[in-house]
């Protein structure tokens, strides 16, 4: 039980009368990297945005490191958490954006110490050297003075996930981390990212680089229409899939 | 290929080209240095303008009409004033903007009625009226509210739970009035400002901030505010040299503490009524020109990290000055990060 970061138990979410998510159903266990993969607007986002409570589900659990997302069943009935609880909730889960949503108005180095510094109440220096270091994993220690604006699209996008990281989470989610860059751009953050699969981190990719799932992924979970249509190691699903929804899919976009 | 056969070739002569000539803007300088001129000749060679009155002296042993004893005051009575009343209006601006945006649907339609009845009511009659809330209420106080009628409810009468009170014309009248009367209109329109200001952010900038738990005070202050800045900075700079020359609205509180009432005091005791005129027009120019460096300033802290997109819109703006208008529309940063 207790390998198991990610649970979601038949999850639905609707906007207003469009129902986004059908009943999801997924396991991610301790140090997995599971991705995504499905075609625009089948809730892939969606779905990412309610591992962390940025939407609330209308119906299921999603349940993180054994946690309740976003409630707390009491009496069998359930409580909407605090807004406190639920920011310290997310604080064990680092999001990191399609548009890397960096903050323009601070240096590269102030974005990624802004959470801890905030959050954690810890001491300056400390969090300092944490964020240096994170920005030297990532190759960008030299940076550390710029603003946004002035790093190439891999650039923030690697900042980004130092900043993601300086929370030290337990899971991170990525939503088409590579989807907004030029291609020559792509290898540097994919390989960040696998840097951290190989440290252990639990790790939910939407994406479309296939290589990128066949390499480095536990497993492969294909949506379309709000439901999960096949899942299972990336090689199988990619080398032999079963539905046809998949077979279309994939026959697209390799 | 393309890049060997360039390289192999002489980098061409440099171009020096006859620049376009531009004669109609001659014609308008020479237009312009004429008046200008004439401008300058009558301001000098009329000695109705009375220089002498304005700066120097206004009789015997006395300073210009623009240092006297009393104008001074009045200028400390516009620039205090003018602080007070752009602190109400801003604070007060940032709380309707942050409940005008809420889901709580009481919190935002609250702030909704109040921008529609301040911006509604000119300011002069809302300076007047403050003047005269002393008619509606003798005693002013803080403390239960409703007393008298609960106790009138339970059989007492005259029961007095206030704990501090005051009497409303000595609370009213005058300065407080006036910078309360400025401040609470300047709200209205602080409040539309900032609400432009924060729905200007990229949504990706809270919902990041959130992502990283930050609480939604924290994503306020830190994350959208400084942002916000940006956009609402140069209105407010408008907002605040106009509220410097409204703050003459509180002669009809009335207020006397207050540089234009104290120059047309001068003038209704000398009746010499152009210079004195003229002198509040210059200082009404000096404090503007003070304001408008602080602007800058605080205009260059906030785009912090948007150095070139900044960069690049004052290029535009000269080349469309340049050009006599005509903005051309770039495919500019729209913002970092996007
Ligand atoms: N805030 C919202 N309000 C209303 N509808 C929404 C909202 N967010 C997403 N949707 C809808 O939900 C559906 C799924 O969106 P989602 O962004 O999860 O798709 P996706 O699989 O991530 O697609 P893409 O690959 O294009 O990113 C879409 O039809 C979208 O229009
Ligand atoms: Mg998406």
């Amino acid at each position: 039980m207790t390998d198991e970061m990610v649970r979601a138990d038949n999850v639905h979410k609707s906007f207003g009368s469009l129902e986004v998510l059908k009943g999801i159903d997924l396991v991610v266990k301790q140090g997995e990297v599971s991705c995504v993969l499905g075609p625009s607007g089948s809730g892939k986002s969606t779905f990412l945005r309610c591992i962390n409570h940025l939407e609330k589900i209308n119906a299921g659990r999603i349940f993180v490191d054994g946690d309740l997302i976003g409630y707390r069943e009491r009496g069998g009935k359930l409580h909407e958490l605090k807004e406190r609880e639920v920011a310290a909730q997310r604080r064990a889960i680092g999001m990191v954006f399609q548009r890397f949503n960096l903050f323009p108005h601070m240096t590269v180095l102030q974005n990624v110490m802004e959470a801890p510094c905030r959050v954690k109440r810890e001491s300056k220096s400390e969090v300092r050297d944490r964020a240096v270091a994170l920005l030297d994993r990532v190759g960008l220690g030299e940076k550390k003075d710029s603003y946004p604006a002035q790093l190439s699209g891999g650039q923030q996008q690697r900042v980004a996930i130092a900043r993601a990281l300086a929370m030290r989470p337990k899971l991170m989610l990525f939503d088409e981390p590579t989807s907004a860059l030029d291609p020559e751009l792509v290898g540097e953050v994919l390989d960040v990212m696998k840097d951290l699969a190989r440290d252990g981190m639990t790790m939910i990719v939407v994406t479309h680089e296939i290589g990128f799932a066949r390499e480095v992924g536990d497993s492969l979970i294909f949506m379309d229409g709000g439901v999960v249509v096949e899942q299972g190691p990336p090689r199988e699903v990619i080398g032999n899939p079963q539905q046809e929804r998949t077979k279309a899919f994939l026959s697209k976009v390799l | 290929m393309t890049t060997e056969t360039q390289s192999g070739r002489a980098r061409p002569e440099a171009i020096k080209a006859v620049p376009v000539r531009h004669p109609g803007r001659w014609v308008a300088i020479a237009v312009l240095a004429v008046l200008a001129a004439m401008f300058l000749h009558l301001v000098l060679t009329n000695d109705r303008f009375n220089w002498r009155f304005i700066f120097v002296t206004m009789g015997e042993g006395k300073r210009g009409a623009m240092f006297t004893g009393p104008v001074l005051e009045g200028l400390r009575g516009t620039l205090l004033l003018t602080v007070v009343a752009m602190l109400i209006g801003v604070g007060l601006g940032i709380v309707l903007a942050i409940m005008r945006l809420s889901t709580n649907p009481v919190l935002s339609g609250v702030a909704f009625v109040y921008t529609w009845v301040f911006r509604a009511v000119p300011r002069l009659v809302l300076a007047i009226l403050f003047g005269n809330l002393g008619i509606l209420w003798e005693r002013i106080g803080l403390g239960l509210p409703f007393d008298r009628q609960i106790g009138n409810l339970f059989g007492i009468h005259d029961l007095n739970a206030q704990f501090y009170s005051i009497k409303a014309t000595d609370l009213l009248s005058g300065f407080l009035a006036g910078a309360l009367a400025l401040g609470l209109s300047e709200a209205a329109y602080m409040a539309e400002i900032v609400r432009a200001g924060i729905q200007s952010v990229d949504e990706g900038q809270s919902e990041a901030a959130a992502a990283l738990g930050l609480a939604r005070g924290q994503v306020l202050r830190r994350i959208v505010l400084p942002q916000a800045m940006r956009v609402i900075v140069p209105p407010t700079g408008n907002e605040t040299i106009a509220m410097v020359k409204d703050t003459s609205l509180v002669a009809f509180v009335p207020v006397s503490f207050e540089l234009f009432f104290q120059l047309q005091a001068i003038s209704s005791r000398t009746f010499i009524v152009l210079p004195v005129l003229i002198a509040a027009c210059l200082w009404y120019l000096i404090i503007c020109s003070v304001l408008m460096v602080v602007q800058f300033f605080v205009e260059r802290h906030f785009s912090r990290g948007y150095g070139t997109a900044g960069k690049a819109r004052m290029r535009l703006s000269g080349l469309s000055a340049e050009q006599g208008g005509g903005a051309v529309p770039t495919s500019g940063p729209g913002g970092a990060g996007a």
